[in-house]
């Protein structure tokens, strides 16, 4: 297939920025987004032009690295990531705007590359547990009921890519946030920190900020990992909780 | 222990110090204060809207209940006394409510300084959409409301503005629905409402964390929604039974 780009371009942090329009033929339909960019790369290279930046690693959506707004979509039409998404969900002779995330807390460094080290400080604000290193504790020692350990284990698969900052209106990262605080929360290491981590973790949101959570939805929907709006629920609830206490 | 950890990140920006908003800055925080305040118009409008149709009871009946809230407590509160507490707990509210929203709202904007060339909502409610300007526009209508109704008692119908039509609850307020811009003023405004309970009564179960799971978030969506039309309904019939001259 025959596709029209439309690519934001922007060399560094300080540079405006604006649109350059692509022509990139004979596309196959069984291509990922992201070869399709290599293509027009390739072609751009060939003409020693520029090649587009943008960021990818493991391809096979599961680091999280790669994350595109493609014509208003985070990750476009598919519910996956980027690197996932076919060439078969468009149609020959369509045009495709290409995004990058659009946060003040996800600065663009370049082309269609952010900087999403605001997640990283979040989660360093709070997002772990504190153990002893050494031997690995026996694991039949903490129970833990299988539906709190289903519930931790399907919001641990959130692999921090932004989608949920680029699809919300208010670019809040409060489903990012609530899968943390919902995997730690649902698991019994997770207890001693509960209180400290979420107050701790709100207020590096709001530092680096990122606008609040108004409930509309749009996170959930683009989540390539489907994390639930629930998530958002329990951040709201173990906040609460925790600032009736000692935080 | 924290102090020691570096960032893992390889950033050619510097890194942001986080700095403690502190707990009335925090933004749950700020949803929780827009979530219960909320709660609190929601029980005033029900009730609001409970009065109003006590218009269906006839010309004594309608005055009667309106005395009655006069004297609601007494002799333990003074006459009024009722009606000032309730005046002022919702005054407050509504003070609170909207210093949350414009703060929650500034922050939204400078959370995302350069909006998309290109965005699709997928799941974003109607409704949801409107909640800033939407609420803007109640705001407005309130204001507008209290003048007519509470404040100087001015009817804009027929029937002039002396004591008999201004004074007496149920005449003010044929006088006023009688007419048909006034109706339609109001019909826009419950449309407004509607749409402000539909995902307001959501957001404020899911900031108070009453949603947790897939089918109570399904709940109280419809809750919001069956709250939105049964307060705009319910406050819609009366004048419109009015325009029409079935209450006179």
């Amino acid at each position: 297939m025959n596709l029209t780009l439309k690519i934001w371009r922007q060399s560094g942090p300080d540079d405006r920025g604006d649109f350059a329009t692509y022509d990139v033929r004979d596309i196959s339909d069984d291509m990922s987004f992201l070869e399709m960019l290599d293509v027009l790369n390739e072609d751009l290279i060939g003409k020693g032009q520029e090649p587009v930046a943008f960021d990818s690693d493991c391809r096979e959506g599961i680091c999280g690295t790669c994350g595109l707004m493609i014509s208003g979509q985070a990750h476009g039409p598919e519910v996956t990531t980027t690197c996932q998404l076919h060439m078969r969900s468009f149609s020959d002779g369509e045009t495709i705007t290409v995004e990058p995330w659009r946060a003040s807390s996800f600065p663009v460094l370049r082309d269609l590359v952010v900087d999403r080290s605001a997640f990283d400080r979040i989660i360093q604000s709070g997002g772990y547990i504190s153990v002893n290193t050494g031997a690995a504790p026996e694991a039949h020692s903490v129970p833990v009921p299988k539906a709190n350990a289903d519930r931790a284990f399907d919001t641990a698969t959130c692999i921090g890519c932004g989608a949920c900052v680029a699809a919300c209106p208010n670019a809040s990262g409060m489903l990012f946030m609530g899968a943390k605080i919902a995997h730690l929360g649902e698991l019994p290491q997770g207890q001693p920190e509960r209180d400290s981590r979420v107050v701790s973790m709100v207020n590096q949101h709001d530092a680096e900020g990122f606008g609040g959570c108004t409930n509309i939805g749009e996170c959930a929907a683009a989540c390539p990992k489907e994390i639930p709006l629930d998530v958002i629920n329990q951040l709201n609830k173990d906040f609460r909780k925790a600032k009736k206490g000692a935080h | 222990m924290r102090s020691n950890l570096q960032a893992v990140a390889i950033s050619t920006l510097p890194a942001k110090r986080a700095k403690r908003t502190g707990k009335t800055g925090s933004s749950v925080y700020l949803k929780t204060v827009m979530a219960v305040t909320g709660i609190i118009f929601v029980l005033y409008v029900l009730a609001h809207m409970y009065g109003n149709l006590k218009l269906f009871a006839g010309h004594a009946a309608y005055n009667e209940y309106a005395e009655g809230l006069r004297t609601l407590g007494t002799p333990e509160l003074p006459r009024h006394g009722f009606l000032t507490i309730m005046e002022i707990v919702l005054g407050v509210s509504v003070v609170l409510h909207i210093y949350a929203a414009v703060t929650l709202w500034k922050r939204s904007k400078t959370a995302r300084p350069q909006r998309y060339a290109v965005k699709k909502t997928v799941v974003q409610s109607f409704s949801s959409k409107w909640m800033r300007w939407g609420g803007l526009a109640l705001l407005l209508f309130i204001i507008w409301h209290l003048i007519e109704f509470t404040l100087f008692k001015v009817n804009v119908g027929s029937g002039g503005q002396g004591a008999q039509v201004t004074q007496d609850p149920f005449e003010l307020v044929v006088h006023t629905f009688d007419t048909w811009w006034m109706t339609l003023i109001y019909l826009v405004a419950m449309a407004a409402l509607l749409m402000h309970l539909h995902h307001g009564v959501w957001s404020a179960s899911q900031t108070l964390g009453l949603a947790g799971t897939p089918a109570a978030r399904r709940y109280w969506k419809l809750a919001g929604l069956a709250i939105g039309v049964i307060v705009a309904v319910g406050f819609i019939v009366p004048p419109l039974f009015i325009l029409f001259g079935v209450i006179k």
